[in-house]
């Protein structure tokens, strides 16, 4: 059976979601597809991965190679599959739990070694798999299973962590606002390096409303950060610029609800670069032999 | 220094000069401090032997602390087959007072001890050795300079050693200039400096005494060369034989040095090692690059192991080849990272959640770490499953000469297979062993797979469904009985039946194998049975055990609360037999050939 030449939507639609009705996470699957449709990469050369947590499902609902790995370990796994395959696009999909909690210290090393890969952060600031728990973004004073008369641990500042990770670009968006989504999405795939969005998504079950504050549909705001377009004029300066970790603290530091947009972005060689860069140079030295030359010489100097 | 006398013997009552002590193997122990470079020049023996077609295995004790520490490299070098390291030594050669002092019951009675007269006095009323004093430190400083501040001396030790074994100097020199000369043509010449000024010391009469090899070891028969190297190193040149080229690790004791070996090897094959956050982001990689399509490692030692199971579970679900390497040490916990112990077999084939099966070999001695890697490779592919590997620190840390291995006929092309897959593709066939599509393959039917942790159908959906879990289940564990069902009878060495079979695994092999020989010497119907294949078990074990009165096991780990080793115990288990019984030890130290000889002896059933 061929296949078709052209990637529709229809060709990457998996299962049904199992989400609850009105999740926000289908808003970021709507978005996925339609990411993937414009950028028409080789179907078979996409892969869609995940840890564990509702968003985690994201894998099943999605017709291309992919796997449902461990609890907070998809980024070491994904990143092995950037390194080792440059014809690969790899996305990763997740949660607070799994990226912020149980995952963090490996989404700072995958940040800071700079893997080219697109992690998306779907934060809904409660466990929801699990039934109401307390995440490791639940706000002070949430009520939750754990909590049961509200969160007392400081949440984590989860665009400060990134802008501090290493990362090279970090975007924020909301699972309500599709053209944004798709908008940062598209850049982050774009981008050669490690690229992560956090995108508030509902959790209609566990935590209805926990967004709203950034829905102009229910009487909040959506500020989006104004980059800096180097045109020369006065007020260009006072737009962001995404290349200013400084700034891009700044953002991360405003209160509730925030900005949302692109809070940072840099060129720094990649790790895929690098390692390549190092075979290159191994290779140099061994000059034109065969793997079976090579080993052969290592044996000879054990002689 | 050597005495007044014309004959450097000292005192004792060994032979006198002009009757020498015709030996086919020396046992040369260097006791002094770690940073002292005795391990170099225990290489420096051990490869000259190597060279010299002869059968050679060392020993060695590191300190853990960051720098310093007693530390000693032991090397045993002759003809025939070198199975141990030697329970006794024949010539101690002390560096310092506590080197005397903590080594001295090494030395078998005449045994010959060197020290350093600048920082040892010898007891002169022990009249069991014949004590030889040299001041190693200040003739290497008048040799060297005093900027040298007795840096050196191992060089000069070396020296000495050549002239007592009448050693081949050139070959010596060629080692020394391969080890050194790569830095500067001045530390070449330095160490040659020192070489000769132990060389000049009038010690051959010392050889005269007491050693003489029997004869010199003719031709090899097969020609190929003998290569010399530590269990760590053949492990890893045997992963890269087997076709590996992606792996990813954390530094820990005394793994670390074949993920330094594989982190600067693999670029010249065009692969890559990642060094990973945590153990847990190790085994993440590894996984990944054996979906991506590659043969992959990850390794540690004992607790870096307990880290990567859940991975590992996953590893099981989802059916991916992988290999792991633990090279285990002393524990529990941090333990004693230095030392060896058998402590991890029920963790490598129980370790992590719900049921699991999985492959765990374990190499014999050195040249074994080698092939049991290719081995490991070829189950990891055939079976689609994780292998471990059990190694240890003595193995990893232990050098033996080996005939250098066919690499034109066992190196394995890495390729991964990116074929497009046909229409009746499914990822969890189960009729059959999985097959996985790695991404970049076409799909014909247009649906790609997803691998996953959670239960699944054949095309790898989530399903929760009862009959389907317990047929995923069987799937799971037929194909590692059928790996079971397919391996060569197990060998026995020595008594095919009789009063005592004596099993065991891994590094103990040799003081085990020369245990048998003793025992059958002595009149006891003895056999050996060494097993490589530690998961799954060889399925005639059974029948070869009821051909003995006596089936111990020996192990060094703990006898437990129930008095078995974890060996023995599993044997037990599956054999149901009262003539299994266990001999254990625990000091972190490997099995000496008369420790096996006499836990034999304790053990053996009364003869009827």
């Amino acid at each position: 059976m061929s296949q078709p030449q052209v990637l529709t939507r229809k060709s990457i639609v998996a299962d049904h979601p199992t989400w609850c009705p009105g999740c926000g996470d289908f808003a970021v699957l709507a978005v996925f597809y339609r990411v993937l449709e414009r950028l028409q990469y080789p179907h078979e050369n996409i892969v869609t991965m995940a840890g564990i947590g509702c968003s985690s499902r994201f894998p099943y609902f999605v017709n291309t190679h992919g796997g449902h790995y461990i609890h907070g370990r998809a980024l070491p796994f994904s990143a092995a599959v950037s390194l080792s395959r440059d014809d690969l696009h790899v996305f990763v999909f997740g949660g607070d739990g799994d990226g912020f909690s149980i995952g963090g210290n490996h989404l700072v090393h995958t940040a800071r070694k700079n893997v080219r890969m697109t992690y998306v952060i779907m934060d809904n600031f409660v466990y929801g798999l699990t039934k109401k728990q307390t995440s490791p973004t639940s706000p002070l004073g949430f009520k939750s299973k754990t909590d049961p008369t509200g969160a007392i641990d400081q949440p984590i500042n989860p665009m400060g962590t990134l802008v501090n990770s290493g990362a090279t670009f970090i975007a924020r968006s909301h699972a309500t606002q599709v053209a944004h989504m798709t908008e940062m999405m598209e850049r982050a795939a774009k981008h050669d390096g490690f690229s992560v969005i956090e995108i508030l998504s509902e959790c209609v079950e566990f935590f209805p409303g926990a967004f709203d504050a950034g829905n102009p549909r229910k009487g909040g705001k959506f500020p989006l950060i104004e980059e800096r377009k180097n045109d020369g004029t006065p007020e260009d300066q006072l737009r962001h610029d995404i290349s200013d970790v400084s700034s891009a603290y700044r953002m991360a530091s405003l209160p509730w609800p925030g900005v949302f947009g692109v809070f940072y972005e840099s060129q720094r060689p990649t790790k895929n670069a690098l390692e390549g860069k190092l075979i290159a140079a191994a290779r140099e030295k061994v000059a034109g032999k065969s793997d079976l030359e090579i080993l052969q010489s290592s044996f000879a100097r054990l002689r | 220094m050597v005495l007044p006398a014309s004959s450097p013997v000292a005192n004792g009552d060994a032979p006198v000069a002009g009757n020498p002590r015709s030996i086919h193997d020396a046992v040369i122990r260097l006791a002094g401090d770690s940073q002292d470079g005795i391990q170099t020049i225990g290489g420096f023996l051990a490869r000259l032997a190597g060279r010299s077609d002869q059968d050679v295995m060392t020993y060695m004790t590191i300190p853990s602390t960051i720098s310093g520490g007693p530390s000693i490299f032991q090397v045993r070098m002759g003809t025939g087959d070198i199975l141990t390291a030697g329970d006794q030594t024949d010539l101690l050669v002390a560096f310092y007072q506590h080197s005397y002092e903590e080594h001295l019951d090494s030395l078998r009675p005449g045994g010959v001890l060197l020290y350093d007269t600048d920082h040892v006095k010898p007891d002169p009323d022990d009249r069991r050795f014949t004590a030889i004093g040299v001041p190693i430190t200040s003739l290497t400083v008048e040799a060297a300079g005093g900027s040298t501040k007795g840096k050196g001396k191992n060089i000069f030790v070396l020296g000495l050693l050549a002239r007592i074994f009448d050693l081949d100097v050139g070959k010596l020199a060629a080692l020394v200039r391969e080890r050194f000369g790569g830095r500067s043509e001045d530390i070449v010449r330095n160490a040659m400096v020192a070489f000769d000024a132990g060389y000049a010391y009038p010690a051959d009469n010392i050889r005269d005494c007491f050693f003489r090899f029997a004869a010199e070891p003719g031709e090899r028969a097969h020609g190929r060369p003998q290569v010399t190297m530590d269990g760590n190193v053949a492990l890893t040149y045997g992963l890269i034989a087997a076709g590996v080229r992606f792996g990813a690790g954390y530094p820990i004791t005394p793994w670390s040095s074949i993920m330094e070996m594989l982190r600067s090897d693999l670029p010249k094959y065009g692969g890559i090692f990642v060094q990973a956050e945590d153990e847990l982001g190790a085994i993440g990689y590894a996984l990944g690059f054996a979906y991506a399509g590659h043969l992959a490692v990850t390794g540690s030692s004992g607790p870096g192991l307990s880290l990567k199971m859940e991975a590992l579970g996953w590893a099981v679900m989802s059916e991916m080849p992988l290999i792991v390497i633990n090279v285990q040490r002393g524990g529990p916990s941090t333990g004693m990272p230095t030392n060896v112990e058998q402590g991890d077999l029920m963790q490598a084939i129980y370790g992590s959640h719900g049921d699991t099966p999985r492959v765990v070999l374990a190499p014999r001695n050195v040249e074994d770490c080698f092939y049991i890697a290719l081995e490991a490779g070829r189950l990891a592919r055939q079976y689609s499953t994780p292998v471990i590997i059990l190694t240890d620190q003595a193995l990893a840390t232990r050098i033996e000469a080996f005939d250098e291995p066919d690499l034109a006929g066992l190196m394995v092309d890495p390729k991964p297979d990116l074929s497009e897959r046909g229409t009746d593709f499914k990822p969890f066939p189960l009729d059959r062993i999985t097959r996985h599509a790695p991404p970049g393959s076409r799909i014909a039917t247009g649906h790609y797979p997803t691998v996953t942790g959670l239960e699944h159908d054949e095309l790898g959906h989530p399903s929760g469904n009862p009959e389907l879990h317990r047929r995923m289940t069987a799937k799971r564990r037929e194909k590692i009985k059928a790996l079971a069902a397919a391996l060569p009878a197990t060998g026995v060495y020595g008594d095919d039946e009789g009063e005592v079979l004596l099993v065991g695994w891994g590094s103990t092999w040799g003081s085990v194998r020369e245990a048998v020989n003793q025992l059958r010497a002595g009149g006891v119907k003895a056999g050996q049975v060494h097993l490589r294949n530690l998961h799954p078990l060889p399925p005639d074990l059974g029948g070869i055990f009821r051909r003995y009165r006596d089936v111990l096991v020996v192990e060094m780990n703990d006898e437990g609360l129930y008095g078995y080793g974890q060996l023995a115990l599993l044997l037990r288990a599956c054999w149901a037999m009262p003539s299994i019984r266990s001999i254990t030890k625990t000091d972190g130290l490997t099995f000496k050939v008369g420790e096996v000889v006499d836990g034999v002896k304790l053990c053996l059933s009364p003869r009827s």
